[in-house]
Parts: C-alpha cells; sequence; structure tokens
C-alpha cells in the first residue's frame, strides 16, 4: 500500500477536468476539440469525398482514415519532428480500428472519411484524447454513427487501480506501472481499442475495465453536450 | 481555371470595392492574438486573421554552434500546411509552398536582428540555444504569410527559458527569463490584382491574383526582408506603392502584439 494519494491529487477514478467543443475548424466537414488536463487534441472530418489513389476505392463501401499527430512543440523536452514515426503510423491505425465499427459507410461507395487528428500539447493520454475528438468530429460531418465512442487509459499505478493516468503517474517508479489505453462504445459497452503495457494480472485487468466503462460514460455525456451545444436551436 | 471569377473580381475592384465589403487596405475580423496556446512549448500563440487560423510554438534546444559561428546560437523556421486545415493539403511532406512561407517568416526575424544570435551561445563553440519556431494552420482561409508572421513574433514574444543549471536542461520548469526582442519585424503581403492593391486576400482573391510582395518591416520603417511571388512582373511604381501600403499596415498589425 505505498500508493496510497495519487500525485496530482485526485480521487483514483478521477478524471482530469474536461473540455469538448464541436465544430472548431471551418473548412472541414466537422470538428472537434477535445482537452482532458493538459493534453489537448483538435480532429477534423473531411468527406465523404472520393478517394484516391483510385485502385484504393471499394465499390462497396466508403472507407475511413485517420491521421494522428503530435504538432512539433507538443511535448515537454525534445522537439516532436513533423512527418510522422512508428508509433504515430501505430497510433493512427489504432484510432482507425477503434471509430471503424460505429461507422456506416456503405452508403459511399468508392468514397473516403478522412479524420485529421492534431495534438497541441500532451500529457499522457493523447491517442484517447484523439479517439474522443475524432467521435465528436464525425458526429458533427453527420457521417451516420450507430454509437458514440469514448476512450480513456486506465491502469494500475503500485498497487491501485487508477482512471485517466497523466505522465507523472505512468513514470511512477516505485512499483509497477500498467497503462491501459481503452475505447468504449456508449450503447452497447463494446471494447474497441484496449492495449496494454506493464505489468497487471487478469484480475486488476478485469477491475481496470470496468472503471474505464464508468469513466468513458462521464466523457460520452460531455460529447453529447459538445453536439448539442452546436446544434442547439435558438429561440 | 477561375477567368470568371477573376473578371468579377476586377471590375469590382476598378470600383475600389472587394467580394467581401472591405477596403481595399482593410483587414478582415477579427485580427487577434492569443498567448500561451500550448503549454509544452516554451512560448506559443494563436493568431486569428478573419477565418484563417495559425498557431505558432517556439521550442528551446542546446545544441553544438556550427563551425563558423562559435559565438552564436541559431533560429529554426518550419511551416506545417495541416490537413486539417483545409480540403486542399495532402498529409506528406512539406511542399514548396510551405517552404517558402517558413523560409519568409524565418528572413524577416533573422534578417531584422530582432533576436541577438551571440545572447544565445552558452559556451563558445560548444553550446547554444537553438530557437526552433513551429507554425501549423489550423484553418486556413487565405493571407497565410502575414498570419504566419505574425504568430511567429507572437510565440516568440511569449517565450520564456526553461532551467538550465549545472549543465542539466530542465524542461518541466520555466524560469522567469525572457527571450529578449530588439524588434518586431512584421510582414505585410500586398497584392496586385489588375490595377489595384490589396492586403489580406479571402480566398477568392488568392486565386486570381497577379503578383504578391510580401514586406517584413520594423517599427523604424526599415524592410527586414521581401519576397515577390505570382505570375506577373512588377514595375518599380508598383513596388514603390506595396511598401508604403505594407510598412503603414504592418504598423496596424504590430498594435495587436
Amino acid at each position: 500500500m505505498v500508493y496510497k494519494k495519487r500525485i496530482d491529487g485526485r480521487a483514483l477514478d478521477e478524471l482530469r477536468p474536461i473540455e469538448a467543443k464541436a465544430g472548431v475548424i471551418k473548412n472541414a466537414d466537422g470538428s472537434a476539440y477535445f482537452k482532458i488536463g493538459k493534453t489537448v487534441s483538435y480532429a477534423a472530418v473531411y468527406g465523404p469525398r472520393e478517394l484516391h489513389p483510385k485502385f484504393l476505392q471499394n465499390p462497396k463501401t466508403g472507407l475511413l482514415r485517420c491521421y494522428y499527430n503530435m504538432m512539433p512543440f507538443s511535448g515537454v523536452g525534445d522537439r516532436v519532428r513533423p512527418g510522422g514515426s512508428r508509433r504515430s503510423k501505430e497510433i493512427s491505425m489504432v484510432i482507425q480500428k477503434a471509430l471503424e465499427p460505429v461507422l456506416e459507410l456503405q452508403d459511399y461507395p468508392n468514397a473516403v472519411v478522412d479524420v485529421f487528428i492534431e495534438l497541441s500539447q500532451t500529457d499522457a493520454g493523447s491517442r484517447c484524447a484523439a479517439i474522443c475528438a475524432a467521435a465528436i468530429a464525425l458526429a458533427d460531418a453527420g457521417i451516420p454513427m450507430r454509437d458514440m465512442v469514448s476512450a480513456i487509459a486506465v491502469g494500475k499505478v503500485d498497487d491501485k487501480i487508477v482512471a485517466d493516468l497523466n505522465y507523472d503517474e505512468e513514470a511512477y517508479e516505485d512499483g509497477p506501472v500498467a497503462d491501459i489505453p481503452v475505447a468504449v462504445l456508449h450503447n452497447t459497452k463494446e471494447i474497441t481499442l484496449l492495449q496494454m503495457d506493464g505489468e497487471i494480472s487478469k484480475d486488476e485487468l478485469l477491475r481496470a475495465l470496468e472503471v474505464a466503462k464508468h469513466a468513458t460514460e462521464k466523457i460520452a455525456t460531455i460529447q453529447f453536450a459538445a453536439l448539442k451545444e452546436k446544434y442547439a436551436v435558438q429561440r | 481555371m477561375h477567368k470568371e471569377l477573376r473578371k468579377y473580381i476586377v471590375s469590382l475592384l476598378d470600383k475600389g470595392k472587394r467580394s467581401d465589403g472591405r477596403a481595399l487596405d482593410q483587414y478582415r475580423q477579427p485580427v487577434s492574438v492569443t498567448y500561451g496556446v500550448s503549454e509544452t512549448a516554451e512560448g506559443s500563440a494563436q493568431v486569428q486573421i478573419g477565418d484563417t487560423i495559425v498557431m505558432a510554438g517556439v521550442k528551446l534546444s542546446i545544441e553544438k554552434p556550427f563551425p563558423d559561428t562559435p559565438e552564436q546560437g541559431g533560429i529554426a523556421v518550419n511551416v506545417e500546411l495541416y490537413p486539417l486545415s483545409s480540403p486542399d493539403f495532402e498529409p506528406g511532406p512539406p511542399g514548396i509552398y510551405a517552404v517558402e512561407l517558413a523560409r519568409v517568416v524565418d528572413r524577416g526575424i533573422r534578417e531584422s536582428k530582432a533576436i541577438d544570435m551571440k545572447k544565445l551561445c552558452i559556451e563558445k563553440g560548444e553550446k547554444a540555444w537553438t530557437v526552433g519556431i513551429d507554425i501549423v494552420t489550423i484553418n486556413d482561409a487565405g493571407n497565410l504569410f502575414d498570419a504566419c508572421s505574425l504568430a511567429a513574433m507572437a510565440a516568440l514574444k511569449n517565450t520564456v527559458f526553461p532551467k538550465y543549471e549545472d549543465g542539466e536542461l530542465n524542461y518541466k520548469e520555466k524560469t522567469k527569463k525572457k527571450l529578449q526582442l530588439y524588434k518586431e519585424p512584421t510582414s505585410v503581403t500586398i497584392y496586385k490584382i489588375g490595377k489595384s492593391y490589396i492586403v489580406d486576400p479571402n480566398m477568392d482573391e488568392s486565386h486570381v491574383y497577379d503578383a504578391r510582395l510580401t514586406v517584413a518591416s520594423t517599427a523604424d520603417g526599415m524592410l527586414s526582408a521581401l519576397q515577390k511571388g505570382g505570375e506577373m512582373p512588377l514595375t518599380s511604381h508598383d513596388i514603390n506603392v506595396m511598401i508604403d501600403l505594407a510598412i503603414q499596415k504592418a504598423n496596424f498589425l504590430r498594435e495587436k502584439l
């Protein structure tokens, strides 16, 4: 019982402050801003539009493409070199897989829906913030969706199961740490993103997933509120 | 491709009018600067001109000075045209437009001597600060030259040094030591369409201009960088008029810093 109090004083299942806004980039068909703690994500959706190169087109359905990128000044410490890395490629792919299951793109044959995600500052949890922003942006773009996608990193710090790890917790050195980004569908509670690095037992993992389900419920409420705010009827 | 659009815009300009109702020398509204938009940067700012939004962030790093300037630090300017900001931008390495933007911003700052490169030296021949300025587009609705230049200056104004003690650099602790700026070079791009000169083109005007001249000037009216662009040539008379207008408008933009 070493990790009694979280480094930033939060309760074990407490999320950092969250802000969300829909429609922040005028040029895009849909867009969103999602901030959790000191991690800030912008997402813009372009499409459905014609897919180039043509050989990638699928006459049976539209396709989703996601691009995750950290702005060069978005990390504490060294500048992040522009131009994509192995890390950003993998994250782009898992984000795409997290969002694809809720989209209904079969009415857009040969088309593509592009989602561009940029992080302007990060303090852990950037792929989850990216997914939260992207899901709002897709809904804002009017892309048919079966469900809302919300994501959060849960995990273990020392002997405690916690929600929404920040960078200091990820870097905790006095005990085992597990970092588990999870994306959860709002209605079905199905999981579309699951990664883990660290040390954790199966039992603890299942407990962590329950924490993720509660946390993503709170996040979904904020995502819905952002959309409602944009589309509220002025009386 | 934009023949009819051009005809329409030129016919308006001949009457001293623009398609969005502005005067020829009038910027879109708002022109605003927001400081400190990225906590991970050593300095940052967001600039909005009309619907155009760009963000700039400064990262300070310690590098070995170049052998020919052992007592100097350096600056490096980079512009990223994010596909997030426009349907016309695609992912991939920077194209010539992004490179030109970055180099024009770089020259405006460097040549005005806004930053004293010698003051960036920590240890002769061994260690000096490099000021890395990255400018990224959030929404491109025209006039990126002026927006990028203004954002870069704003981010520099917002820059503080991280803690550096006993050879150890600690980015997590910021000091109160600001990056000293001796000048505020400000770029204004004048566009020539037909016989008219305009500032701050909207997207329609950006598609049909004949020539453009970017002029970086400081408060004392000195010029620190020029860049001519566009398909058509300029006369000395054009250049004379364009520079006067650019200096006047630079004072307007500088007030927003």
